[in-house]
């Protein structure tokens, strides 16, 4: 133990460690460390060491804790023995518990719990080397080792402490500030900034919580950006893998592609902008082949007035040549069709919604925007007839008929573009790659100019970083699934 | 865990507290009766029950000689220990302490701690070796909502009365407990985007959340604890704060003033 030293803040305004007051320690974060654990996640923040691991959902034991409306959510917090400098009794101590039930309710809002009744989902925290801020660091951990075990969640959580050492207000302390600061006072939040954990001792003024709580805001962000980072580059690259597998086979693979690619657009732009610690993870994933694939796609602009040129051409023989394609292709789609019609109509309700808000909808979903294009036209076409109908005698007939038209214009733009990118690839092999990756990028440039998805992403990439990566979490799975079916189950429980 | 209520009853609450009312007609910000009396059992150094509505908690102050932790050689120690005892409600049981008893046991400590309460420089007895180890054990007798603010104010209280045996340990003279700072805990339930004072125990089953503040006499902070699964706002938090700062005063100015005077 040492003393304590005279000055936690130097004249410069550094603390002990080098760092400034608004900045955190250095973080580290590995995942999928246990090949046992559903999820599971190792943490190192400055000098902590923390392990994660999640189970479940499982069956619950004991029978009694098992809820008929939800699964149960057990957090347990522990410290190993040799994790402290006076070795700490084994076991479960009131601290612990205390720290154990927090976390948990720090979680509680964001679980999609009710998904899963009768179940158990256990967070396992293990304390491997303590050093000032092990509940904050757990809980940055066991978010990404709920992501990593699949668990549905609103978003991630993320935690970070501020404190007061000699009379100032600092971010995320360290040991020794914690021990001869005046005040710790941890705080746990969701992406939209709601706090899920607020505990607090010491001793503060109301104007210094004030002040603290922007610190914290601020440092939640970074660590956020962190936890997008390393799960980005986790669940990314098996979707760029199964893609290019699949490209040459399934039609399916050459709509994912453009929406992979622009993942890794938009992480390349926002990794910029993340502290050094960040840097770090985005240079491994800039090292990663697949991600400098697609910076190639800087040179992209030059073709892509040719491509929509060659495209808008393409298009128009393209829809004729559909109609007369439609019936025959059909039949041989079916079975593909009946795997993917939980998706796909999901899909066309989007595009339902879309339709009515018009534009200003459209832009809000990137994923409808890619059937949006030619179906758009279609669709009104469709919905116009449907309207037209003088009696309309049952709802569900309607929407069966829907379903049956909406599937099939599915199937003739899936078809559409993968003619598309074949004979592109025939005139101008030089260009194969980069067409395929810019295919729909130049055809929703054609055909929706007003939306612009591409530079509006680029201006707005700092503010979206925190809600975008929401929706692609939510999504990376989805697209990694290889069994359609497995994805429509998930789908119905969704609901 | 939480205790059983009728869903009719629940929603009834729900939708006058929606309204801006209560079921007992109370404001937002107003606390139920509280009654508060103090050297209520001999034997301890320390005592003090407060009734608030109908829940009831017991606070006893033992003090025995101990040795002080390696870190603070020259500090006394304090132990808070609360006690959901079964006589106080259908849903406890006899055994060792639940999560939230442990919970708000820790939260009554830290805010009696961190405030910096009790002189604890003055139970050294020996630097080193001896020191004073004070025992606070919370009794919950009648639960009927809002257990913790009632500790709290049962600990302060019973503390503030608390005597130092001196004479027991042939130490000289008895003499009352060198007190610093009376801290007030103040619990706030969050129904809907609604913040309100002392939830009886219908609307803690409704309530979504609750936050405890623990603030000192020169309004500043020294304990805080979020209990409850459902997010708190920023402005939520804040406008939390400024509430229990001024309910916090009036309780010390209602309750604890005249204990201290009484010395």
């Amino acid at each position: 133990m040492s003393d304590k030293p005279d000055k936690l803040i130097t004249d410069d305004g550094l603390r002990l460690d080098g760092r400034r007051a608004d900045e955190i320690r250095p973080m580290k974060i590995e995942i999928g460390v246990l090949s046992r654990a559903d999820g599971s996640c190792y943490l190192e923040w400055g000098r902590n060491k923390i392990l994660v691991g999640v189970f479940g959902p499982r069956e619950a034991h004991p029978r009694r804790s098992q809820r008929a409306d939800s699964a149960v959510i057990r957090y347990r917090y522990n410290m190993a023995s040799f994790s402290v400098e006076d070795r700490a009794r084994p076991g479960h101590s009131r601290r612990s518990i205390e720290i154990s039930k927090v976390s948990r309710e720090a979680f509680e809002p964001v679980i999609m719990a009710e998904l899963f009744p009768k179940t158990a989902i256990d967070i396992f925290v293990e304390v491997l080397q303590a050093d000032a801020g092990t509940r904050t660091a757990a809980i940055n951990a066991s978010s990404i080792a709920l992501a990593d075990a699949g668990i549905p969640m609103k978003g991630l959580v993320t935690s970070c402490a501020f404190g007061k050492v000699d009379g100032q207000i600092v971010l995320d302390l360290n040991k020794d500030e914690d021990n001869y600061g005046e005040a710790d006072f941890p705080v746990a939040m969701t992406q939209d900034g709601e706090i899920t954990l607020v505990q607090m001792d010491g001793h503060l003024t109301p104007e210094e919580i004030k002040k603290g709580m922007e610190l914290v805001k601020k440092g939640c962000k970074e660590i956020l950006e962190i936890q997008q980072a390393v799960l980005r580059k986790k669940f990314e690259t098996p979707v760029e893998d199964t893609v290019k597998e699949a490209a040459g086979t399934e039609k399916e693979g050459e709509k994912k592609e453009p929406i992979s690619s622009l993942e890794y657009a938009s992480e390349a732009a926002a990794v910029e902008e993340v502290s050094k610690e960040t840097a770090e993870f985005g240079a491994e994933a800039l090292e990663d082949p697949s991600a400098t694939e697609i910076l190639s796609g800087e040179v992209i602009p030059d073709f892509e007035e040719e491509i929509e040129e060659e495209e808008e051409e393409e298009e128009e023989e393209e829809e004729e040549e559909e109609e007369e394609e439609e019936e025959e292709e059909e039949e041989e789609e079916e079975e593909d069709l009946e795997e993917n019609l939980g998706e796909d109509l999901k899909e066309e309700e989007f595009e339902e919604e879309a339709l009515e808000e018009e534009e200003e909808a459209l832009e809000e979903e990137e994923e409808a925007l890619e059937e949006e294009e030619e179906a758009l036209e279609e669709e009104e076409e469709f919905e116009a007839s449907v309207e037209g109908t003088p009696e309309i005698k049952e709802f569900d007939e309607i929407e069966a008929r829907l379903e049956k038209e909406a599937a099939s214009i599915e199937s003739e733009e899936e078809i559409g573009l993968e003619s598309e990118a074949e004979k592109l690839a025939e005139e101008e092999p030089s260009l194969e790659k980069e067409a395929e990756i810019e295919e729909t990028f130049a055809s929703e440039a054609t055909i929706e100019p007003e939306t612009e998805v591409e530079p509006e992403e680029a201006s707005t990439e700092a503010v979206e970083a925190e809600e975008e990566p929401e929706e692609e979490k939510s999504e990376g799975p989805w697209k990694v699934v290889k069994d359609p079916s497995e994805a429509g189950n998930r789908g119905e429980k969704d609901e | 865990m939480s205790e059983i209520i009728a869903t009719l009853k629940k929603d009834y609450i729900y939708s006058l507290m929606v309204k801006g009312k209560r079921q007992d007609w109370r404001g937002f910000k107003d606390f139920r009766d509280i009654k508060l009396e103090t050297n209520i059992i001999s034997k301890a150094e320390g005592s003090a029950k407060v009734t608030l509505g109908n829940t009831q908690v017991l606070a006893g102050v033992k003090l025995q000689k101990g040795t002080p932790f390696p870190d603070s050689h020259d500090e006394g120690v304090i132990i808070t220990n609360l006690e959901l005892n079964p006589i106080a409600s259908p849903e406890y049981e006899p055994g060792p302490p639940r999560e939230d008893a442990i919970e708000m046991a820790r939260v009554v400590d830290r805010g009696i701690r961190e405030s910096g309460a009790i002189d604890i420089k003055k139970l050294c007895i020996t630097v080193g070796e001896s020191v004073w180890i004070i025992y606070i054990d919370i009794h919950v007798l009648n639960n009927d909502g809002n257990i913790i603010d009632a500790s709290c104010l049962a600990a302060i209280a019973a503390l503030m009365t608390t005597v130092v045996p001196n004479e027991q340990l042939g130490l000289g003279e008895n003499v009352p407990l060198a007190m610093k700072e009376m801290p007030v805990g103040i619990t706030l339930a969050k129904v809907g985007s609604k913040l309100m004072v002392d939830p009886s125990l219908d609307e803690e089953a409704v309530c979504e959340t609750k936050l405890t503040i623990v603030s000192s006499s020169d309004g500043s902070v020294s304990g805080m604890q979020k209990m409850g699964s459902t997010p708190l706002t920023e402005a939520e938090l804040f406008e939390a704060i400024d509430l229990a700062i001024e309910k916090a005063a009036e309780l010390r100015e209602l309750y604890l003033k005249g204990l201290a005077k009484s010395e």
